[in-house]
């Protein structure tokens, strides 16, 4: 698909072209990687002059829609933001190819929506369009606006706000994401007036967002406190210091494979650095101490229960011909573990990040470039783990 | 150590402390915690807070133009016996609907959002109180205000306008103060990263009201001359503030 302003008339599928192969989460690198998957920064804003999505009428959306197109797609291709990163893994990438396409949810499939919740692109919630005040559907006039090729940066229009803004990176990169969020924040406000009021700040349509409209989450694997038995500690632990715990698709997800997402809850009465500084330097360092701790009491102490978790999931992914997506996540996070404790050489965390995207439903399928039914997709997973970790030095398997 | 009843041991110990600095502190049982509408969870979201909102400051507060059908507790616990009102202290502000868009205080108590940005004013004082509870007692906005609109202000030197951005006179003065009193304890519990931070949102908001984003003090609020403390904040505020009350540590 290509950007809107020259999408051909009735074209509205994103082809698995238009996305590189590794959704930025994934990249697998940064700062404290073996813990932190990936940092995201989200800030919610509104315009002025419009009531709120979830209370707005059609013709509102409409309208802020059009408004805010106008504005994201005439924006300086320079906010791509820092790419020095993305240079030092002499990949291709550089600020002069970076521009935003524009997506329309209402006039896309149900498996195009589903393509971009799963690549962390935009929330469940904006796939089905539906508002808590029970207002909405999937014919809702509502958008998402990523950033090609990095897809660091998304931009969801008329989800429970007019416009919320993410960023996304590998490791623990919480400043880089705030950095690029406020400079895309800028740009948008330089063309949009937001709704803002002095006591409350930026104004967003649930009072949970209020003041900065910041969300800092980082995505966590935590394996080795789900192994110790510590897990529930340190969720009780995060919610005492104010931090939502959420699954690997956010708001309304259940943890799987061991990963876990944590964000702060107040955004007001701190400033955005101070936020900042808070998850990044005193909360996040300590809940990834937690799981280095756990991980090295487990290789020390549980040496034999480990080895045996880690290569019992490999056993499973390479031989076993149904797989449902649960336990694909639930196996990869053991490989996982398994590479960052050093007890697995032959599997690479390109290979396990890899899998642990298109082994989601919709990836599946356009991996494959089939529809499939259920059925199909769990022999079809079993499939992919299978030629993807299959013995070193070995040729893939053949189709069962 | 009982509860408050004298009837059952205190197995919940709250501690309020008040706009004022003041500690009040309660000692309740199960039952009685419950009756108040105190949560046992040590977080309380936002969506639990809407449905208990006339537990304010540990005083239940009898909300008198509450219609019939408002059920504020439904959803805390619905196995729980319904919540008796002790002590009707103060009645909470009249705002019913928001004159923009006609959004009731009910129904945003029932699904938890607001219509317009004009809600905020108008249910003020009802949610003011909430929100304060939701964000560990932030109730004023400190940081980022709209680059654009505010370099517009600046430039024009709009002062209506400005006003409507970074709040009128004693709005900022509040929100000075409570930066202020945020400064002195983060210095005298040693955390001088954040004091640091601290002081550089209250230079940013002195600085912010003037045409052209100028000082109004000439000396940066950094190390002055005449202190030989760059981290005691009495001074340093001291020096940003020309026209407002001493601050004492």
């Amino acid at each position: 698909m290509q950007a809107a302003d020259n999408t051909p008339p009735g074209s509205n599928s994103l082809t698995s072209g238009t996305w590189t192969n590794h959704a930025e989460w994934l990249r697998g690198h940064g700062e404290s990687k073996d813990v932190v998957m990936s940092s995201r920064v989200r800030l919610a804003r509104n315009i002025a002059g419009f009531p709120f999505t979830p209370q707005a009428s059609r013709v509102d959306r409409a309208q802020v829609l059009e408004a805010c197109k106008h504005r994201i797609l005439n924006m300086s291709p320079a906010c791509s933001g820092d790419d020095s990163a993305s240079k030092t893994q002499n990949t291709p990438q550089n600020k002069t190819d970076a521009r935003f396409i524009w997506i329309d949810l209402h006039r896309v499939g149900r498996e195009d929506r589903s393509l971009l919740v799963e690549r962390q692109l935009m929330s469940r919630q904006h796939a089905k369009g539906k508002y808590v005040t029970g207002q909405g559907g999937i014919d809702e006039p509502r958008s998402v606006a990523v950033l090609v090729p990095d897809e660091r940066v998304s931009i969801m229009i008329n989800e429970e706000d007019h416009i919320r803004l993410q960023t996304i990176r590998s490791g623990l990169a919480l400043g880089e994401c705030l950095e690029q969020a406020n400079e895309i924040d800028d740009q948008i406000e330089a063309g949009l007036d937001y709704a803002y009021n002095p006591r409350f700040g930026y104004l967003t349509a649930c009072p949970t967002n209020v003041g900065t409209g910041l969300r800092l989450s980082v995505m966590l694997h935590l394996p080795g406190l789900k192994m110790t038995g510590e897990i529930e500690k340190v969720k009780r632990a995060a919610s005492d210091m104010g931090l939502a715990v959420r699954g690997f698709y956010g708001e309304g997800s259940e943890a799987s494979g061991d990963f876990y997402q944590l964000s702060n809850q107040t955004t007001l009465g701190k400033s955005d650095s101070m936020l900042l500084r808070e998850m990044e330097l005193e909360i996040i360092p300590k809940v990834v101490g937690y799981e280095r701790h756990a991980r090295k009491n487990l290789l020390s102490t549980r040496k034999s229960m480990l080895d045996d978790k880690i290569y019992r999931a490999l056993g499973t992914l390479r031989h076993a011909r149904l797989m449902k997506v649960d336990e694909s996540m639930e196996l990869l996070s053991m490989i996982r573990l398994g590479i960052m404790t050093g007890i697995l050489n032959d599997v690479t965390l390109h290979q396990v990040h890899t899998l642990l995207l298109n082994t989601q439903p919709i990836h599946l399928q356009r991996t494959l470039d089939q529809t499939l039914s259920q059925q199909q997709r769990r022999v079809a997973r079993a499939d992919l783990c299978r030629k993807a970790l299959g013995q070193a030095n070995t040729p893939p398997a053949g189709n069962a | 150590m009982l509860c408050d009843c004298g009837q059952h041991e205190a197995t919940i110990h709250e501690v309020i402390i008040t706009s004022d600095q003041r500690k009040v502190e309660r000692h309740l049982c199960e039952e009685c915690a419950r009756e108040l509408g105190i949560s046992l969870d040590p977080y309380v979201p936002i969506s639990q807070l809407l449905n208990n909102a006339n537990y304010i400051m540990g005083q239940v507060i009898t909300d008198e133009n509450a219609s019939p059908d408002d059920d504020f507790f439904e959803e805390i616990d619905p196995d729980s016996p319904p919540k008796k009102t002790p002590t009707p202290t103060k009645p909470v502000a009249a705002a019913q609907s928001c004159e923009h868009c006609g959004q009731t205080f009910a129904k945003f108590k029932s699904t938890g959002v607001l219509g317009c940005q004009l809600c905020y004013e108008a249910f003020e004082d009802r949610i003011g109180p909430m929100i304060e509870r939701a964000h560990e007692g932030g109730c004023n906005h400190v940081g980022k205000v709209p680059l654009r609109a505010l370099s517009e202000c600046q430039s024009t030197n709009d002062r209506s306008r400005m006003d409507s951005l970074l709040g009128d006179l004693k709005q900022r003065e509040e929100s000075l103060g409570e930066l202020r009193t945020s400064l002195t304890h983060a210095v005298e519990h040693e955390d001088y990263e954040q004091a640091a931070l601290l002081r550089d949102e209250l230079t940013r908001l002195t600085t912010q009201s003037t045409s052209q984003g100028a000082s109004q003090i000439e000396a940066q609020p950094a190390v002055d001359s005449d202190q030989n403390d760059s981290t005691n904040p009495s001074v340093t505020v001291k020096k940003l503030e020309s026209d407002s009350p001493e601050h004492s540590s």
